[in-house]
This record gives C-alpha cells, structure tokens and sequence, in this order.
C-alpha cells in the first residue's frame, strides 16, 4: 500500500517492477490460454450454472405460471400469483418479517458476540475454555438448538422454573406464544446459535490492534471506555462488516431456528419468507411457493449490494 | 498477541507499570474476570446443553415437562435404544455421509481448478466470470425450481441430485476463499515447472493443490458444517426419500405422537450431535484458527 501511494508519480522505479506482471496480464492472452487454459473453468460453471443458475432463472418463469401438484400441464398465468399474494396481505407481511427477523438477529449477535469477546480478549487458560464452549451451539445442528430452547421456554419449562426460583413466585410466561416478542425471542435464539462465530471473528479483529496504539493511549490517559470507543471500536471495523454483512444475509435466508420453535407461529407472527416456501411446497402449490423464493431472491438482492457497499465505505473512511 | 500473553501470568505483580495504569479497577477486572467468564459459559452455555443431557435420561411421564432437575429414575439406555431403532440412527448416520462426502470433494476440486484460472488470468472477461462465480455467497437458492430441474433431469428424491446442489449452492464459497488464496501465492513457482515442461495438469496438480491445504481445510470445515446440519435444502431435494440426521430427527420430532416426547428428541439430538462434537474437541485450535483467518483481513 505504501510503497504504492509513494511510487505513483515517479513512474520508473514500480513499472519496471511490474512490467512482467502487465505483460503476462494483458499481452499474454495466448501464453494464458496455454498456461491456464479455460477448460479448467468448464466444471466448476457447469454445475454452477446448471444447478444454481437454471433453478434461480426458471423462478424467474414459474412464478409466472399456475404449477402446482394438482393437474399435470403449467399454463402462464401473468402476474396472478403477486396480484393474489399482495392482495391477501401475505406477500408484504412475510417480508416485513423476515426483514425484521434479519435487523434483530444483526444487531443481536454482533452485540452478544462482541461482548464475548471483549470479556475473553485475554489469552489465559479459563478464556480459551470459555471461547471453545461458545463455539459448541455454532457445530451443532439449528434444528436442535430450536428444539432445545422449544423446550426451555416453554410456559413450564426449565426457563420459567429458573426464574421462579430468583422471583420466589411462579413464573409462567409463554415466551414463545406472543404475536408480538415471539420474533425478538427467535431472532435472539438465532443470535445465540451463531455468537460464538462472531465471537471469533471480533477476537481475530482485536488481535490485529498494535499494542503500541492501545500503549499511546494510555499513555495518554485514556480510560478503557475512551480506548474502546474511539481507538478499538474503529479498528475493528473490517470485522464489523463481516459480521454485519453474514448476520444479516444469512438470516434472511433463515428457517430452522424458527421451524423448530415456533413453526411460523403463533397466528403466523414469525412466518419468514423460507416457512411460507416450505408450507406452501408442502401443500403442492408449487406456483405459490416460487413466487415467494423468488421475493425473497430479489429482496436479498437488493439488500446485499448496498449493504455491502456502504460498510465497505465506512472502512475506508476510517 | 505475545505481549498479552506475557502479562497475563504477572498481572498479580503490582511493581508492573503497566498495571499501575487505570489505578485499582483493572486489577479488579482482572480478578473478577475468570469469574464472569466461567459464570456466562455456565448459564448461556452450560444450561441448554445440561437440559438436554438430563431430559435424554428421563423417563416419558418426567420428560413432558422438561426441567433442569435429575431425574427420579435414570433411563439413559432404554431412551437411546430406542430413538436409535425408531430415528433409524445408523441408515441416518451413512446417509449424511454419503451425501457430505461426495459433494464436500467435488466441489473442492471443482472449485480450486476454477479458481486458479480465474485467480491467474487478468482480462475483463475473466473479472466477469469469477463475479458471477462468487454471486451464490450472497443469493438464495431457488429451492423449489431446483426440484423441478431434478426431475427433468431424473435426479429428483436421489443422494446424487442432493450432492449436484448442494455442490452449486457452495461453489461460490470455495471460489471465494480459494481465489484469494492463490493470488498470494507467486507465480514463480509455476514457471519453474513449466521450464521443466510440465503441462497445466500437472502443474494444477503438483504445484498448486498441495500449497491449497490451508485454505481447503478451512473451507472443508465450513462446507461439511453447512451440509451435515442443513435440513432446508434436504426437505425440497430428497424429502423422506434418504435418510438424513437432520431430516431424521424432524421426524421423530414432529411425528404428532411424539410432540412432546422430549426424553427421545434430546438422545436424538446427543445422538447426532456427538460426531461433530467430537471432531471439534479434537481439532478445535485449528478449526478456531482456520475459520477466522478467512474473514479478517
């Protein structure tokens, strides 16, 4: 980087330092067709392209048909499929939804992640302990973390009697059964599944932190919060966007957290975009069902690339 | 990174400047701390997984209302015998494996051969390609035409259509990461080789596979996570056509009778989980190690 910024104007010294690059680059098209020849692409596109692009293309066409499991032929049917979705409020609620589930389950687990790993920053034996037992629920499957917390949330269960015992009343709230937190409840399972990666994540960040600009500071007399606020937390930025960027994407694409804990209830508050494809699936109204992926391809889409972009901007702002 | 460790173990000895700093508190924190860190293991760690344990070992009447007490009567064995017959534990077990293995090879292999081109070659052609390669990171699949394409092509209910997409979903990964790699390795190397008239394959194949093994282990790990415990995919793609652990234990916990059978769900979910868990206790440092360096650069 440096030695980039500072040979810009006097062009000899890094041309002829680059010189062969540039002409293996660009001059050495045929030498490359030797060398690395394209066919070394064909695999890896072919299954791409057959078994990821075809199926995200023919969404593109199907959502605009009547297939279903009922009659055998697929006749176009316009945009009936969106008309009658928007119209029973379905398509804008599933979305506002999963949208919802994906800003909560962001912030959630890179909140939880960082104060894992602020708390376990220092390498002693006890730390590394403790950073392995909070990788465990990421390794496990998240359908049984769902069953798992379906069962400790429930009105008599394990988490209602731990609370009892602290509030010296019985205590029996149905964590699971509420239209309105239920989706906060899911998001902070989904946040708890995965705070461990984030964990890691952020204790990589911190490591990168030189000792000599923390060592400034103090010398400075700076507090630890001081530190934190405007030296750490601003370092840690690259793994910010990380974190950010495969919190929000990834749970956007959520199901069996919420499958198994809830199964898109109750009276459907946490019906992401993915329950609804699987239900409508398995009741054979396949139109339906691909109608809704492709939302849920274009809402991702359009939320990827800006999301990208703007954390990007903020790394190289600081 | 060293000199943390160092005072780590001397943080007692007051004569240390550096503890001086921040007067008293940090000599606080620093006691108080292992303290807070085994107490969050313990509640946020330690109670899910003690629920599971103990709820494995009851009998059915003591389960129905999962508690974090012991049980009255031990029933570890009765419990696990049974979910294994009726989760049909070892047809799961192969299955999973069937399908993890072949597809966590071939789109490693697949994918390293493409990206050592894509990483080598420096046209615009080529910039476009490896965007479109990568693209799959961040889009979705389309789960419910894929099952429409597998029966086109007579793959659909098969454990080689499930492998085939799940190879396409985590292409783009594997091109991601290993892409990357490459570029940081010099180019010199191969040139020594091809001086010495090795042709492309044998260059790919000699040279450039082996110097991958950091990056392949870190995505091996990843891509056998994501396949092993995905359930999502494995419902549209072979439904209960092969078995699977995931999709196995949401039978047995979804079978109406056994909704509230928590004693089996939870051997279930011991069961399953005890592979990968024991993979992890083994390789933990260079798992750990493996799935960070990938993300913070």
């Amino acid at each position: 980087m440096a030695v980039d910024t500072q040979g810009g104007p006097v062009v000899g010294v890094p041309a002829r330092r680059r010189a062969p690059w540039w002409r293996r680059g660009r001059g050495g098209t045929v030498a490359n067709r030797e060398t690395h020849p394209r066919t070394f692409l064909v695999p890896a596109f072919v299954v791409l392209g057959l078994f990821f692009f075809t199926p995200t293309i023919y969404n593109f066409v199907y959502a605009f048909t009547d297939w279903s499991s009922f009659k055998s032929e697929i006749n176009p049917v316009g945009f009936s499929n969106f008309a009658s979705l928007i119209g029973s409020g379905t398509l804008l609620s599933a979305l506002r939804i999963t949208l919802v589930y994906a800003v909560l389950v962001a912030v959630f687990q890179n909140l939880f992640g960082l104060l894992l790993a602020l708390l376990l920053e220092r390498d002693t034996r006890v730390n590394r302990l403790s950073r392995v037992m909070f990788f465990i629920p990421v390794v496990m499957s998240a359908l049984a973390v769902g069953y798992i917390f379906q069962a400790l949330l429930k009105p008599t269960g394990a988490f209602n009697q731990l609370l009892s015992v602290f509030t010296t009343e019985p205590v029996t709230i149905a964590w699971l059964g509420s239209t309105t937190w239920t989706i906060v409840v899911v998001a902070l399972i989904h946040s708890w599944k995965w705070m461990g990666l984030s964990m890691l994540i952020y204790l990589a960040g911190l490591k990168t932190i030189s000792e000599d600009v923390l060592e400034a500071a103090r010398l400075d007399g700076a507090s630890a919060w001081q530190t934190f606020r405007s030296i750490r937390f601003p370092l840690l930025a690259p793994a910010v966007t990380f974190n950010v960027a495969t919190a929000l994407l990834g749970s956007m694409n959520g199901f069996d957290i919420v499958q198994a804990t809830t199964g898109g209830g109750p009276a459907r508050s946490t019906e992401l975009l993915n329950i609804f494809i699987y239900r409508t699936f398995g009741q054979g109204l396949f139109a339906q069902a691909t109608t809704m992926s492709l939302v849920l391809f274009v809402a991702v889409a359009l939320l990827a690339f800006p999301v990208v972009r703007t954390l990007r901007k903020r790394e190289e702002v600081l | 990174m060293s000199t943390q460790a160092v005072a780590g173990p001397m943080s007692s000895s007051p004569e240390r400047p550096r503890e001086s700093w921040g007067g008293g508190r940090h000599g606080v924190w620093s006691r108080l701390q292992p303290a807070a860190a085994l107490l969050s293991v313990l509640l946020l760690i330690g109670l899910p997984l003690w629920l599971v344990v103990i709820t494995s070992a009851k009998p059915q009447a003591e389960a129905l209302n999962p508690s974090l007490d012991l049980p009255t009567e031990w029933q570890l064995w009765e419990n696990y015998s049974q979910v294994f017959t009726q989760g049909r534990v070892t047809s799961a077990f192969l299955g999973s494996l069937l399908i993890m293995i072949p597809a966590v090879f071939g789109v490693l292999l697949l994918g390293s051969m493409a990206s050592w081109v894509l990483a080598r070659r420096s046209s615009r052609g080529n910039a476009v390609l490896y965007a479109l390669a990568i693209s799959g990171i961040v889009l979705p699949p389309a789960v419910v035409t894929v099952v429409l394409l597998l029966r086109q092509l007579g793959l659909a209910g098969t454990a080689i259509g499930m492998i085939c997409v799940y190879m396409g979903i985590y292409m783009s990964t594997v091109i991601f990461f290993v892409t990357g790699f490459i570029r940081t390795i010099p180019v010199e190397l191969e040139e020594a080789a091809r001086v010495d008239g090795a042709g492309p394959v044998k260059i790919f194949g000699r040279i450039i596979l082996p110097l991958l093994a950091p990056v392949l282990s870190t995505a091996t790990i990843l891509i056998c996570l994501y396949v092993w415990n995905d359930v999502f995919y494995a419902f549209f793609v072979i439904g209960g056509r092969v078995d699977t652990l995931p999709l196995n234990l949401f039978q047995v916990a979804s079978a109406g009778l056994y909704l509230n059978n928590w004693h089996l769900i939870f051997a279930y979910v011991v069961l399953m989980s005890l592979p990968l868990l024991v993979v992890f206790m083994v390789a933990q440092r260079r798992i750990i190690s493996g799935v960070t360096s990938g993300a913070v650069k």
